[in-house]
């Protein structure tokens, strides 16, 4: 078992900053938790819901971010220490309860934690949560390292009891998903007695109804202010905001999260500790002004290094001018007003160069004729590498019918796309099958929008896709309101028996909890059926007979179709290392560039389990890399490939 | 904190591969095999999208004296384990110097670039000749065709983490190798990965 779960008290580990978040939950007393997979954020409800038995929790996947939400308030309204997780655009689909739940307040402990993507390295966004700290007036807190993940998380429970309100736990995926040494506590049993009182009027925050209501705006609004304000207080003496330097430095940076840590390291590589102030926020709002204002004074040059928007540089420099004639002139850098970008993630060498900048100093430079060379070799040495779908996986064989499919009907139809692996139809891997990629359920959204475009003379065949998570999640609404409007479309659901792309965590289509219990559960097929919709159902590695279901439902006019293409992801427990084919190719019968097939399997199907060999002209399996879904032997026109099934 | 000093502290280490190689497991393991002898380490990874056929990195900074970024800074890796041969370039160009030292296992791995022609991989023979050329030291190891004859190509990652504990002076002995691999491998698991791992330690002792 893991040791967020095991470890003692005092003992050291290195720990993953989402699993620091998980054992700070712990340490705390959390009794629900709740949330959606989305990374960085995965791990810490799969690595609760693994020890969830042995602390008495009670851990879901919920439909969406915004019920994660509502699951873990509740939990809070009945006295139990309460967690809801999800990644930053998750906290856009819970922002309307969001609203509501900061106006009101809480009961036990509630933390929202979102882990957020500069850089988008597994996001289509930088999206920056932290602005609904400010825009909905609850405290926000961001660790700077792996034991502050760990104790602010604990810590997070307290403050919002204290406060009674959400507090935010923002982390970053240089934090989420990046490890270091933490010091663990004693894990707390918690309550275990749920109990919600409502007997009282509908200002009693601990023993009221918990209602926002129209004529009670005013009264809970400035209730909620007042509790910002106490924040505030807090936060003024916080150990969570640390200063490190000179009393009068040359240069006052203000930082927080995972950039305080390049911080730390630009500050060690131009060897300026001597010179640099290094003020680490761990309370990002409200700030804090008499923290801030002792500081501030000491430097004419105050440099932001935060990642995401800029959030602390607007929000620091309105607090300055709040200062008035005190706070002196000063000069402000950041990434609004410069050196750093004002987009993307940043790391040691933006931060390190935009402090020599500042400083009047060479930046830290490398050995220009070894990267000159090393940059050469890497264009020759190291081929472009893309982002593309498994061996095995469905989404190819389904992206490949929906692609002829549409090529035969040549009525120019298209398909809108939507999240999860199957994005990945934007590009190659998927044909560039996708025209329209958004939210999730956007596709579904679109396509009803493009449906009813009829009138005004708009004749191509609509489609759209989406998998079997984000059809409970935010595609139900979107299919019903094309079902009701009668929007000429077809959904692909592309069911692949899992939330595929962050791990594989189960949803309400799924027939066990999140771990590992059973539950029911809830068909799709029959959902769209009452919903109205005309329902088929294809497995995509049975390629003739799905593409003629595909045809069919293009012909249709008028109304709502929904197809749903049934395979498991390559990567299910249930298909994980097993082969169910062995492949081979029949040199002899492999024409290649001779036959009129023009390489169809390498060029165009691109399956990473084929190899092409230019000298022998050649297409190979790689027996590495091949996990035998059989498909590329169904597209071979000359049948070169075969397959073999494997004796289970 | 009781942890030998380091010859360069912090000491960089970068595991490279493509996803589904094991990078994640290798660093971890890594990791806790340095973190139980009282080092500082602090690792950044990238996973999640890239994940899907694409590069991955593991970032490792092993120091005495605190946590480090956990991302890298240019030019500054001491050590490149490759566990696919071109992702080795891919790391020199960014994190490389003339100092640098790269373990690198001879397989490769063909992105999509490559299978539908756009591309071509190096040979062998120009892999190594490159990385002659780029690092102080290389080591080719041929740990998937053993790793296959093993019964498993995945391992591997942990036969280049043996590889590891014979060139480096990082503590990362048989004995600490095997406490930790207890910890994180289910019983069954355990003699195999000894076993890849002894076959690392011996292919460079």
């Amino acid at each position: 078992m893991s040791i967020v779960s095991t470890g003692a008290k005092g003992q050291t580990a290195l720990l993953m900053g989402n699993d620091a978040i998980a054992r700070g939950a712990l340490e705390a007393g959390v009794r629900v938790v709740a949330g959606y997979p989305g990374t960085p954020s995965s791990e810490i409800i799969q690595t609760l819901a693994d020890v969830a038995s042995n602390h008495g929790l009670y851990v879901e996947w919920s439909a969406n971010e915004k019920v994660g939400l509502e699951v873990a308030a509740a939990g809070s309204f009945a006295q139990l220490r309460s967690l809801a997780v999800m990644k930053q655009v998750g906290v856009n689909v819970a922002s309307d309860f969001l609203l509501h739940l900061s106006e009101y307040g809480t009961r036990a402990g509630l933390v929202l934690v979102t882990c957020e993507d500069p850089g988008g390295l597994s996001s289509t966004n930088e999206g920056d949560s932290r602005h609904y700290a400010k825009m909905m007036e609850f405290p926000l807190i961001e660790p700077g390292n792996f034991q502050e993940a760990k104790d602010m998380a604990a810590w997070g429970f307290e403050l919002s009891e204290k406060v009674h309100n959400v507090v935010m736990f923002r982390s970053v995926t240089r934090m989420s998903h990046a490890s270091g040494n933490v010091v663990l506590g004693e894990i707390s049993p918690g309550p275990s007695k749920a109990r919600f009182q409502f007997d009282g009027d509908m200002m009693d925050q601990m023993g009221g109804p918990v209602v926002t209501f129209p004529g009670m705006v005013d009264p809970m609004h400035r209730r909620q202010l007042e509790k910002l304000e106490m924040a505030r207080k807090i936060f003024e003496t916080s150990p969570f905001n640390t200063y490190t330097g000179p009393n009068q430095p040359d240069l006052l940076v203000i930082t927080s999260s995972a950039a305080s840590l390049y911080a730390r390291e630009a500050i060690d590589l131009l060897h300026v500790a001597e010179r640099v102030g290094l003020l680490k926020l761990g309370t990002t709002w409200p700030l804090p002004p008499k923290l801030l204002a002792k500081h501030l004074k000491t430097s004419e040059k105050t440099l932001i290094i935060e990642e995401g928007m800029p959030f602390l540089e607007d929000n620091i420099k309105a607090l300055w001018t709040e200062l008035g004639p005190e706070a002196g002139t000063k000069q402000f850098f950041g990434r609004k007003d410069g050196p750093l970008p004002p987009t993307d993630e940043l790391n040691p060498d933006l931060v390190a160069r935009a402090l020599a900048e500042i400083l009047g100093l060479p930046a830290p430079t490398a050995d220009q004729a070894y990267m000159g060379r090393a940059a050469e070799l890497a264009k020759t040495h190291a081929p472009f590498r893309a982002m593309t779908f498994c061996p095995g996986c469905p989404h190819r064989a389904s992206y490949w019918l929906l692609n002829s499919a549409l090529k035969q009907d040549n009525r120019r139809g298209f398909v809108c796309g939507d999240i999860g692996c199957y994005t990945l139809g934007v590009i190659g891997c998927g044909f560039n099958t996708l025209k329209t990629s958004h939210a999730m359920g956007s596709g579904t959204g679109l396509a009803s929008g493009f449906g009813k475009l009829n009138r005004f003379g708009f004749d191509q065949p609509v489609m759209a896709v989406c998998g079997d998570s984000t059809f409970f999640h935010a595609a139900m609404p979107a299919l019903v309101n094309a079902i009701h409007n009668r929007a000429d479309m077809t959904l692909v659901l592309v069911d692949n028996s899992g939330t595929a792309m962050t791990g594989f965590q189960p949803h309400p289509g799924s027939s066990s909890d999140a771990s590992g219990g059973e539950l029911p559960s809830v068909d799709i097929a029959r959902i769209c059926e009452a919903m109205g919709a005309e329902v088929a159902i294809a497995d995509p590695f049975e390629m003739e007979r799905a593409e003629k279901t595909i045809l069919d439902l293009l012909d249709k006019e008028d109304g709502v179709r929904v197809l749903i293409l049934r395979q498991a992801c390559a990567l299910s427990p249930g298909k994980k290392g097993k082969r169910l084919f062995e492949m081979a190719v029949d040199e002899n019968a492999c024409l290649a560039e001779e036959c009129g097939c023009n390489r169809l399997c390498t060029r165009i199907f691109g399956c990473p389990g084929l190899i092409w060999d230019p000298e022998a002209k050649k297409t190979r399996i790689d027996e590495v890399i091949c996990v035998g879904c059989g498909v590329c032997a169904s597209i071979c026109p000359t049948g070169a490939i075969s397959k073999k099934e494997v004796a289970s | 904190m009781t942890a030998p000093q380091l010859p360069i502290d912090p000491y960089n280490v970068i595991i490279t591969g493509v996803g589904g190689q094991g990078n994640v497991l290798a660093s971890r393991l890594m990791g806790r095999m340095l973190v139980a002898q009282d080092y500082y380490v602090t690792i950044g990874e990238t996973f999640g999208a890239s994940q899907r056929g694409g590069s991955v990195m593991s970032h490792l900074r092993i120091s005495t004296r605190s946590a480090w970024s956990p991302q890298i800074p240019h030019g500054r890796a001491h050590m490149v384990i490759a566990i696919e041969p071109s992702e080795a370039f891919r790391v020199l160009a960014v994190y490389g110097n003339a100092e640098i030292q790269v373990i690198w296992n001879t397989r490769p791995i063909h992105p999509v670039s490559v299978i539908t022609g756009q591309a071509v991989y190096p040979s062998l023979e120009e892999i190594a000749q490159g990385l002659n050329e780029l690092s102080a030291q290389n080591w080719p190891l041929e740990a998937t065709s053993q790793a296959q004859t093993m019964g498993n190509p995945i391992l591997g990652n942990i036969m280049m983490v043996g590889a590891l504990s014979a060139v480096s002076d990082l503590p990362l002995g048989s004995d600490i190798f095997e406490e930790t691999i207890n910890e994180m491998m289910p019983p069954a698991k355990v003699p195999i990965n000894l076993q890849a791992f002894s076959w690392g330690r011996a292919a460079l002792t």
